[in-house]
């Protein structure tokens, strides 16, 4: 240990454990949080809230056991992640909270108060984390659940089919007693999974069985079918469940994954060419894509003589200026139901925050998206490779789409913040996520074991990569 | 694979890269176009987030807010005396808006004027609630409060000003209507609106700044005061040339007097006292058109003035033959004023033929009343000399001594004034308008002229309505401004 200096997570040999790092950036993201909450406190009351102590402790509880498993279990893992992911989810909380106390959006009707129940799922967010940590000692055993994740992965598609629509789209199954969830949101990392292991498996075919056809390599058919089968899907699950982003993110992911698995840039170009056309021949006769677009196109026309909830969002912007009015103090019950506590989140960090703050949140989630990445160019098996660059980029896509379409990038698709949003599904499914990813990267900067004492030690050379 | 990982990370860095640079476009580039949307409701949150500063009425504020019971808006406005101070505030209501000097120095008002970046900036730092600043008006309470109550039940409207200065002392306009009523969000303030608006007296109508009425008989003053100043008689005392009946010209009928007057020949003097309409209706017509339209624009006709509140222009029109001009000098035909237009005539005269601008606000303070802006008294125009304007202050001062305005004499003072009765509608089958125009003055000169006018009086027909309704009030306001001394 003491003779290497090696920084990055890329390095074989006796790499730091960098848990003390953590854990001091642990209490950073605990802190922050609770400075949040208390700011809201008294800018709505003037006082400190009552259940500071218990959002303090709970946050801390939850960070705190986290961090010990990650020590016992993972000791090599990254250590930015899960600061990362509590920082962002403490805040999510907090924001959720602040939300809650708008009466006019806290209506029985949307579900009353949130921040209880997200802090709820939070918990059991992070229990499914130490769950993967403890069980899954190895993320390569995935790989022998190749195919049955890929059933899993339809049958958690297709349910929602069965269940009746919110707000047009039809991506909840609700399960009596317990509530709705969003089986898209846990869909995306076992899909992951699938593309991880077929491709891990095909990716010599289809980078080398290829046709040369005006300057691209094309994939043999037999090859390319799958590939046909997982675009006709993605639109089929637009089409049905009218769900835009997670279409995108399925599409988005499978080039993604086959562009690093066979290294062809011609991947690139089929996939954008197949998914251009996908998205205009669906925008053509499916009412709710065009008035996604039209709302993108012109965010502040009004609709039925009144300001939309995108207008509103754009607005809750605007005001928020360079450093925002302040934790509570801004307008963003104005857009009205339970939009502001999921899908436009960020509306209420860019109102309240302000510029920086929403900057920061955005570059919190790069840095996130970013240590994903880096555990995939450190991962040393290629399933490892491709199940980090699946999952970090599964990660990105959804943030991009989200951020996008809320701040008008892009068209608006209805998909959650990851960690920040209100929403069960989304707060387990992606803490699950980054359990897979500090397992990955564990195994990556784990220390290459030592040799073998061997008795004829002075007559082999040893050559360690 | 680390080749394509590198790239797959770069096009992540772009996502993330775009999503900067896009929320910098909309929260900083954008963020001003936005933040002053019309649908942006958290304009008229912000609005109405604190309390909005005071107008100010000699060192009291006429204005003030309370809290709304609910909605979004927490402060709504009040008004104390509302439908006195009507004319001079405006309303600000949360749901219809705002006119008048509450939209006019609105940004003061708010805290959004620039003016207040510097008041602004400091309590972002000291952490104090944005503050709006004051307004404070050139009024006076009491000159205020006699001519509403002057005017009491009837229509009409009151303007006095500080012939020295131009600055308003009193706006009044009767009936009235309580921007108090119409201040808040709820429906309640939508239906008072409706029914103000509905009302066929038009209470919300400013009737001293916006309401053109004919003259009538005051009007002689500015024709005597043309007749001076283009030299067509030199001597108040002495006989003009008319002829009684005088005829109009181009015209078989004869100007009638209103009664037996004696009005042939009749010096100038004497004509202004008794009110003689053949004398100002040949002295409009020997001057002719240009020469009339001339003084009357001196004196303000045919323009709008800003007190900063527009007020409508008065109109003397031009192109007018020779008996239409003639009409037109004694306050007919198409001769129209506002009261305010008129008290700037009477201002004129009492300042020694110095017309000053006509302004209601004195100055514009930030939250701590720590001054912004003044306004500087300014002269407009000098549409006679000192020497005629003297001459035409005798002559105002003889028809309150001994004509048809005895009814404003102030012990203590000397009082200068002009009755007028302005018939309208058709053969004169409504009810004339009751006008009296006036100064006051004291050893250091005049400190009030005014202008009073009493729409659909029950007056008899005759010239001395003028005096016998209008004169009390302008008498009363005078007294008031001189008292206040």
């Amino acid at each position: 240990m003491s003779v290497v200096t090696n920084t990055t997570t890329i390095g074989a040999i006796e790499a730091p454990s960098r848990r003390n790092t953590e854990l001091a950036m642990l209490a950073f993201a605990v802190i922050i949080p609770v400075f949040a909450y208390a700011n809201v406190g008294l800018a709505k009351d003037g006082s400190l809230p009552a259940g500071m102590l218990g959002y303090g402790v709970g946050l801390s509880l939850l960070a705190g056991v986290a961090h010990l498993m990650v020590r016992k279990f993972a000791p090599y893992a990254d250590p930015l992640m899960l600061p990362l992911a509590t920082l962002l989810n403490g805040l999510g909380l907090v924001l959720i909270w602040r939300l809650d106390l708008e009466p006019s959006i806290t209506t029985a009707a949307v579900g009353g108060a949130m921040a209880p129940k997200q802090m709820m799922w939070s918990a059991v967010g992070v229990a499914l984390f130490l769950c993967v940590l403890l069980f899954l000692k190895d993320h390569r055993v995935l790989q022998r659940y190749t195919y049955i994740s890929m059933v899993v992965a339809l049958v958690l598609l297709i349910l929602p089919m069965f269940f009746p629509g919110v707000n047009g789209a039809k991506i909840w199954i609700t399960i009596p007693g317990l509530g709705s969830l969003q089986p898209g949101e846990f869909a995306k990392i076992i899909i992951a999974i699938f593309f991880a292991g077929y491709l891990m498996v095909k990716r010599d075919a289809l980078a080398l069985a290829s046709r040369r056809f005006m300057g691209m390599y094309l994939p043999r058919g037999r090859d390319l079918g799958p590939i046909l089968a997982i675009w006709a899907l993605s639109l089929m699950i637009l089409v049905f469940e009218t769900d835009l982003g997670t279409s995108l993110l399925f599409f988005g992911l499978f080039v993604i994954m086959l562009y690093v698995a066979t290294e062809r840039t011609s991947w690139v170009v089929f996939g954008l060419t197949l998914s251009a056309a996908g998205a205009v021949g669906v925008a053509s006769f499916a009412s709710h894509v065009q008035s996604r677009v039209d709302n993108w196109l012109n965010p502040l026309a009004l609709k039925d003589g009144g300001v939309t909830e995108t207008a509103q969002a754009v607005y809750a912007f605007g005001s928020g200026g360079l450093f925002g009015s302040g934790l509570g103090q801004g307008y963003s019950r104005l857009i009205g139901g339970i939009a502001p506590k999921s899908d436009y989140i960020l509306a209420t960090v860019g109102e309240e925050l302000g510029l920086t703050g929403l900057m920061a949140i955005i570059l919190l989630y790069g840095l996130l998206i970013e240590r994903g990445v880096r555990t995939a160019l450190a991962a040393r098996d290629p399933f490892g490779k491709l199940l980090a660059i699946g999952l970090s980029g599964a990660f990105a896509l959804q943030v991009f789409v989200v951020a996008g379409g809320v701040t008008g990038v892009i068209p608006l698709t209805g998909m959650t913040m990851p960690f920040l949003a209100q929403g069960g599904s989304s707060v387990i499914a992606n803490w699950a996520l980054i359990a897979i990813l500090l397992r990955i990267s564990d195994t990556a900067r784990r220390p290459a074991p030592a040799p073998a004492p061997s008795p004829d030690v002075e007559m082999t050379q040893v050559v360690r990569p | 694979m680390n080749k394509p990982l590198r790239r797959v990370a770069i096009f992540c860095g772009l996502l993330v890269l775009a999503l900067l640079v896009r929320v910098n476009w909309v929260q900083y580039v954008k963020a001003d176009e936005l933040s002053k949307d019309p649908n942006n409701r958290r304009v008229l949150i912000d609005r109405y987030a604190h309390k909005r500063g005071d107008i100010i009425v000699q060192g009291k504020a006429i204005t003030g807010s309370k809290e709304s019971k609910s909605g979004d808006f927490k402060f709504q406005r009040t008004y104390k005396d509302g439908p006195m101070w009507a004319p001079v505030t405006g309303f600000t209501s949360q749901r219809m808006g705002s006119n008048q000097i509450e939209s006019i120095e609105d940004g003061i008002l708010t805290g959004t004027d620039d003016r207040l970046f510097f008041d602004r900036t400091l309590s972002m730092f000291t952490g104090d609630k944005k503050q709006g600043g004051h307004v404070v008006t050139t009024l006076n309470a009491d000159a205020q409060r006699a001519a509403f109550k002057g005017l009491g039940s009837r229509k009409g409207a009151v303007a006095a000003i500080d012939p020295k200065t131009g600055a308003i002392l009193a706006l009044a306009s009767t009936p009235s209507y309580d921007p108090s009523l119409v201040a808040g969000n709820t429906d309640k303030d939508v239906e008072n609106w409706q029914k103000y608006e509905k009302d066929p007296d038009k209470p919300t109508v400013n009737r001293a700044l916006r309401e053109t009425y004919p003259p009538g008989s005051t009007f002689k003053v500015v024709t005597a005061a043309a007749a001076l100043e283009h030299g067509l008689y030199d001597d108040i005392d002495g006989k003009t040339s008319t002829p009684l009946p005088w005829k109009l010209p181009l015209s078989t009928k004869n100007l009638e007097n209103e009664g037996n007057l004696p009005c042939e020949d009749a010096t100038l003097r004497v004509a202004l006292k008794v009110s003689c309409n053949t004398v100002f209706g040949k002295v409009g017509a020997d001057l002719g058109n240009d020469k009339m339209l001339e003084t009357a624009e001196k004196f303000g006709f045919n323009k709008q003035q800003f007190v900063p509140v527009r007020s409508n222009a008065s109109v003397f029109s031009k192109d007018m033959d020779k008996a239409q001009t003639a009409l037109s000098s004694i306050g007919q035909f198409n001769t129209a004023a506002t009261p305010l237009q008129m008290a700037m005539v009477a201002s004129a005269i009492a300042n020694d033929g110095s017309l000053m601008k006509p302004y209601m606000i004195d100055r514009l303070t930030d939250p701590n009343l720590d001054l912004l802006e003044k306004t500087s008294p300014e002269e407009m125009s000098r549409p006679l000399s000192a020497d005629n304007a003297q001459k035409l202050q005798e002559m105002m001062e003889t028809v309150v001594k001994e004509g048809t305005g005895t009814r404003a004499q102030i012990a203590g003072a000397t009082v200068g004034g002009k009755t007028g009765t302005a018939q309208h509608g058709v053969d004169n089958s409504e009810k004339p308008y009751a006008w009296f125009i006036s100064y006051a003055k004291t050893d250091q000169g005049s400190p009030v002229a005014v202008a009073v006018v009493v729409e659909d009086d029950d007056a008899n027909r005759e010239d001395i309505s003028g005096g016998g309704f209008a004169a009390p009030i302008a008498k009363d306001v005078m007294k008031a401004v001189l008292d206040s001394k």
